[in-house]
């Protein structure tokens, strides 16, 4: 199997991860070999079979709908990139 | 002291024959010393270490102690370690300080232990052999021309050299047990839900499970005492009554089903592994155990459905990371976009960046079914597969891995190459069942793991098993060259 270096790109921009041009043949190289691996499945004859997502069919908990966590901004920005007056600084979106 | 067990370490310290400041001295003096030639440990919280050591002494001589009080550990880099650099192996993380604590980093603390610092790891947990760690790779102390396996590498590596008495880990494919095994320690992932996955950075969340590292499955039951426990912060917990793993190691394996799956010794699996192998289950057939051969017809296709799945988890895990809040941001990004795709290609590694786009990939529109369907379908196969040889054995075993410790860069080239190391090992998570290695023999002078493979929940029985194995042999007591001196 092998993936078009359109379908690379496209990968690329949904993944958001630049991929610099020189490398795209290997990444679709490396890619593709893997996908071959993955292939095997398809072989499989899973009518009927349930997937799984959770080994003990574990359903999601619900829980009061109350506060239980405490205000930490000044903790968690201490550790970003960059902030200003409480705010996470991004480059411009709007012009 | 440092060839000293857990289990030992725990009478000395409180019979006072030696203090928990000496002891973590000891410790931090010996990863000073021997750490820069196998680059196990990443961090060294030497003060805070020595803080918590004596604060332990105090208790001790107190009395009332909590079970680990005063005892040396050492956390795999991707627990959060509240004040400590959590890198999970990466330059994305390289700066990452978190400002809490993972809950087995917390119960560890509740439970008195001392924590030396934090062990290298493959990059997000994403590897077998440590190899795609930011911090360079780890060595293995069998053989420094050899990987220690991963992606727990440094965990692993670190207790093989007694640079620390014991070490936690995580398992999403084998990560515990595949370096357990090339490094010649024990090892156990637990059931899926058994240990709390909040604070530790995820990789695949239906697959990632932390467990214990150390030399023996007694010292593996009394670190898994304190690392398990019910969490409400982590959605997949199961509440659960928590055994004491102590209790239950010295009983009889007299009479004890132990199926042998035919698949595990086929095509490709190491001749001196095979043979270390089958004489550890002649073994416990000698006391008292009952070998069953068992087929797991779909063992084949674990290795696929895990290369599907765990990609998939981790692309929409690793979505997180886009230098905005923290981690790693690229320099001067033109706008939005361009931060987000710049700090991410150049904040992780090569294979982690792979592992985002074959998941990218399997999840996009037109291929979902094909793939992440088709595969949690084949995970219900697999699944099944086990509870029918359950219904027969009380546990699995076989090799943990197919071959000895291989050489830095014989298999970094080829993903699928590197991809099929884990074998043995990824049936079980995605099972959801607990697994686990101990050293059983060497070959080509490098160790062999045997994997044990209980029902769900069943973990008392693997380290009672693991432990009578240990009592009649002595393979956990080797030490590398220069090691136990």
């Amino acid at each position: 199997m092998n993936i078009e270096r359109q379908e690379i790109e496209k990968l690329a921009t949904l993944a958001r991860i630049a991929i610099d041009d020189s490398t795209i043949s290997d990444v679709s190289q490396r890619l593709s070999s893997v996908l071959d691996l993955v292939d095997q499945l398809q072989a499989v004859n899973t009518e009927g079979v349930e997937a799984m997502s959770h080994p003990m069919q574990a359903t999601q908990r619900l829980r009061e709908d109350e506060v239980t966590e405490i205000n930490q901004r000044e903790a968690f920005q201490a550790i970003a990139p960059e902030t200003e007056d409480g705010l996470f600084l991004v480059p411009k979106v709007i012009e | 002291m440092h060839n000293l067990t857990i289990a030992e370490l725990i009478k000395g310290l409180q019979s006072k024959e030696f203090s928990s400041v000496e002891l973590t001295q000891h410790f931090l003096d010996r990863i000073g010393s021997l750490n820069p030639a196998y680059n196990a440990v990443i961090t060294v919280t030497a003060e805070q270490a020595l803080k918590s050591a004596a604060e332990a002494d105090a208790r001790l001589a107190v009395g009332n102690a909590p079970a680990l009080c005063g005892v040396p550990i050492l956390h795999k880099d991707i627990f959060c370690t509240n004040g400590v650099r959590t890198s999970c192996g990466s330059k994305m993380l390289d700066n990452f300080i978190p400002p809490y604590n993972a809950t087995v980093v917390e119960n560890f603390e509740q439970a008195g232990a001392v924590v030396l610092g934090k062990t290298n790891m493959d990059e997000f947990a994403m590897g077998s052999s440590n190899e795609t760690s930011f911090y360079g790779p780890v060595k293995n102390p069998w053989a420094p021309d050899c990987v220690p396996g991963g992606s727990s590498g440094g965990s692993a590596a670190a207790v093989a050299a007694r640079l620390a008495p014991g070490a936690t880990a995580t398992d999403t494919g084998g990560s515990i047990r595949q370096p357990a095994a090339l490094c010649g320690i024990s090892g156990i992932k637990p059931t899926y839900g058994r240990v709390s996955r909040w604070g530790m950075v995820a990789f695949a969340s239906s697959l990632d499970q932390g467990g214990p590292m150390a030399r023996t499955a007694e010292d593996c039951a009394l670190l898994l005492n304190c690392m398990a426990s019910y969490d409400d912060k982590d959605s997949t917990c199961i509440d659960r009554e928590v055994p004491d793993y102590t209790a239950t190691l010295d009983g009889s394996v007299k009479g004890l089903r132990i199926g042998v799956p035919k698949e595990y010794f086929s095509e490709g699996l190491d001749a001196g592994i095979e043979k270390a192998v089958r004489a550890a289950l002649a073994n416990l057939e000698a006391q008292g155990a009952e070998l069953v051969e068992i087929s797991l017809p779909n063992s084949g296709l674990s290795v696929p459905a895990y290369y599907v799945i765990a990609p998939a988890e981790a692309s929409a895990n690793l979505s997180r990371f886009d230098g905005s809040r923290y981690g790693y941001r690229c320099e001067d990004p033109k706008d939005l976009q361009d931060m987000y795709s710049r700090s991410r290609s150049e904040g992780f590694g090569r294979e982690v960046q792979r592992r985002i786009l074959i998941g990218t990939y399997c999840l996009s529109a037109g291929y979902y079914e094909a793939y992440y369907g088709k595969a949690q379908q084949v995970r219900k196969l697999i699944q099944q597969d086990f509870d029918r040889a359950f219904e027969s054995v009380d546990l699995i075993m076989g090799p943990t891995c197919p071959s000895p410790a291989f050489k830095f860069g014989a298999k970094s080239d080829d993903p699928v190459a590197m991809y099929l190391e884990d074998i043995y090992t990824v049936a079980t998570n995605l099972a959801g069942l607990p697994g686990m290695s101990i050293p059983c023999g060497m070959a080509d002078n490098k160790p062999v793991g045997l994997q044990i493979i209980g029902n769900y929940f069943d973990e008392a029985r693997m380290l009672n098993v693991a432990h009578q194995y240990q009592k009649a042999t002595d393979w956990h007591d080797l030490a590398p060259e220069g090691v136990s001196s």
